[in-house]
């Protein structure tokens, strides 16, 4: 099996598994309780924090433990929100091609009275700073554009929209999901003042994630109950979760850069190889990209399909097609980026890890070129390109 | 649990009746590349009777199929009995699929009709 949807889930590392499972047979008291188990874990959960804080440069008090990146999303922004609404700023900067965390948060303080400008992220899949800074009004309250995208893994150019929110302040949120125990991500540098992350993406555990806010932001509950994590997310810790992701993101920080340049050879060879395909391109610019994300449309084909024809040959991947979806529409990434409907169908994600080996990368490109030749082979799409009658966009 | 039954992927895998008939006297096609599913149905009829049918679908693997089924169904039938062909009977034979891909049932039924149709109408000119 060659598992490449590790944009989807990662396999958890045996450091992080380790961690997990000791965590829960030895150290199962409650970080509230005062006797000596409780304190342990409470310990426990305290050592991770310092350690997620020192990987991406925060104070860990500025780090709050939630079930994943969904939850930071969601209380980052209604946070920023509501303080913006107390300000009586009630505008908020966006992308088009956020994660659904994100967009449908926005779309429900738009019911609310927000305003929500979604900028353009253009042909190469990216944000550009100085529109960042044009779409800026006295009245907005927060910026959210995410590190890297999910999809097409091209990584937005942070630190310069942090620093033109930071010289108007503003607020400055980003989905960090992508990236963070992928490339290096420091909120300092970054000048970033929320932040979402989530272990499952790092060889962590599921149902675990983070939020950095910095001092001095205040945080929006989005559970109500007891004094959990300063009082902004009641509910009895996930310390084995907690403590595992922790675990996960230490490794995956020591040795980001190693893993990085393997990771960046093998895409670029699976780049190279898949563009031998006629009639493909890649989605999202091709250098400044996650190492480990190919992103491809194939004309003629529909997503689904491939997937299960790929599936059939051991490849794990995705796509964006409707079809994978559950709705009529492909993608809103690959629309964002200018991909018509017909071409956005026939979408192949790869996201490759550290495990991939030099003879799966040339199986990948194998298959890969083997399924899409047989399914244009009795496309009617494909049969109207070849005759002329319809003209090739790819 | 899968997301497909046996059936669908043995279609899948195994379409029957792929391709083109140079000779047809009855070609349908329905859906749009904007939704993603497009079927191209051809038909060979003669005295009635639908002596062959091959498929061309561009499509998840629901799509591709219904299209295999809704050929196996009707080849071979009197035209009067492919007409009664319904999304429901090639959605059964394939032991079911999920409600979101019913929707590719309706397309093989619209396509074989569409094909029958277009018979029809050359044969009224001829």
């Amino acid at each position: 099996m060659i598992y490449a949807d590790n944009a989807a889930t990662t396999r958890m590392s045996e450091a992080a598994l380790h961690t997990m499972v000791s965590v829960i047979r030895e150290n199962y008291g409650n970080p509230s309780s005062l006797y000596s188990i409780g304190q342990r874990a409470k310990e426990t959960l305290e050592e991770a924090r310092r350690s997620v804080a020192e990987v991406i440069g925060a104070d860990p008090r500025e780090i709050l433990f939630t079930s994943g990146g969904s939850e930071a999303d969601n209380q980052a922004i209604l946070s920023a929100a509501a303080i913006g609404r107390k300000n009586g700023k009630m505008h908020i900067v966006s992308s088009a091609f956020e994660h659904h965390a994100v967009l449908h948060t926005l779309e429900k303080l738009e019911k609310e009275g927000f305003e929500i400008t979604l900028l353009d992220v253009h042909e190469n899949g990216i944000v550009r700073p100085e529109e960042v800074e044009a779409a800026l009004r006295a009245d907005t309250c927060l910026v959210t554009i995410m590190y890297a995208n999910n999809e097409i893994g091209t990584i937005q150019p942070i630190r310069e929209i942090g620093s033109i929110c930071r010289k108007h302040g503003v607020l400055f949120h980003t989905d960090a999901v992508q990236a963070v125990g992928h490339i290096p991500v420091h909120v300092v540098d970054d000048q970033v003042d929320l932040l979402s992350a989530s272990a499952h993406k790092f060889h962590g555990p599921k149902g675990v994630g983070f939020l950095f806010a910095r001092k001095g932001i205040r945080l929006a509950n989005l559970i109500e109950g007891g004094a959990q994590e300063n009082g902004k997310r009641a509910g009895t810790e996930n310390v084995p979760g907690i403590a595992a992701m922790a675990a996960a993101l230490k490794e995956a920080a020591g040795r980001m850069q190693e893993t990085a340049i393997s990771l960046t050879e093998k895409r670029n060879k699976l780049i190279r190889g898949l563009s031998g395909i006629p009639h493909s391109a890649l989605n999202g610019d091709e250098m400044r990209r996650l190492p480990g994300n190919v992103n491809f449309c194939f004309e003629g084909i529909e997503g689904e399909s491939l997937l299960l024809l790929l599936d059939d040959k051991g490849i794990e991947a995705s796509s964006g097609s409707a079809c994978t979806s559950g709705s009529l529409d492909p993608s809103h990434v690959l629309l964002a980026i200018g991909r018509v409907h017909d071409v956005a169908h026939g979408s192949l994600r790869l996201s490759i890890g550290e495990d991939l080996t030099d003879e799966d990368v040339d199986e990948i490109i194998r298959s890969v070129t083997e399924v899409v030749a047989y399914l244009r082979s009795f496309s009617p799409i494909w049969r109207d390109l070849e005759s002329g009658k319809k003209q090739h966009i790819l | 649990m899968a997301l497909y039954s046996e059936k669908v992927m043995d279609h899948f895998r195994n379409p029957r009746n792929v391709g083109v008939i140079e000779d047809a006297n009855g070609i349908g096609e329905v859906g749009n590349a904007k939704c993603g599913d497009i079927m191209k149905m051809y038909l060979k009829i003669e005295d009635d009777v639908i002596q062959d049918v091959k498929f061309e679908t561009f499509g998840c693997g629901s799509a591709i199929a219904s299209s295999s089924m809704a050929t196996e169904l009707i080849k071979g039938k009197p035209v009067s009995e492919a007409m009664k062909l319904t999304n429901k009977a090639v959605a059964e034979a394939l032991d079911g699929l999920p409600a979101y891909k019913m929707h590719c049932s309706v397309l093989a039924e619209e396509a074989i009709q569409a094909a029958l149709e277009d018979w029809r109408s050359r044969e009224k000119q001829s």
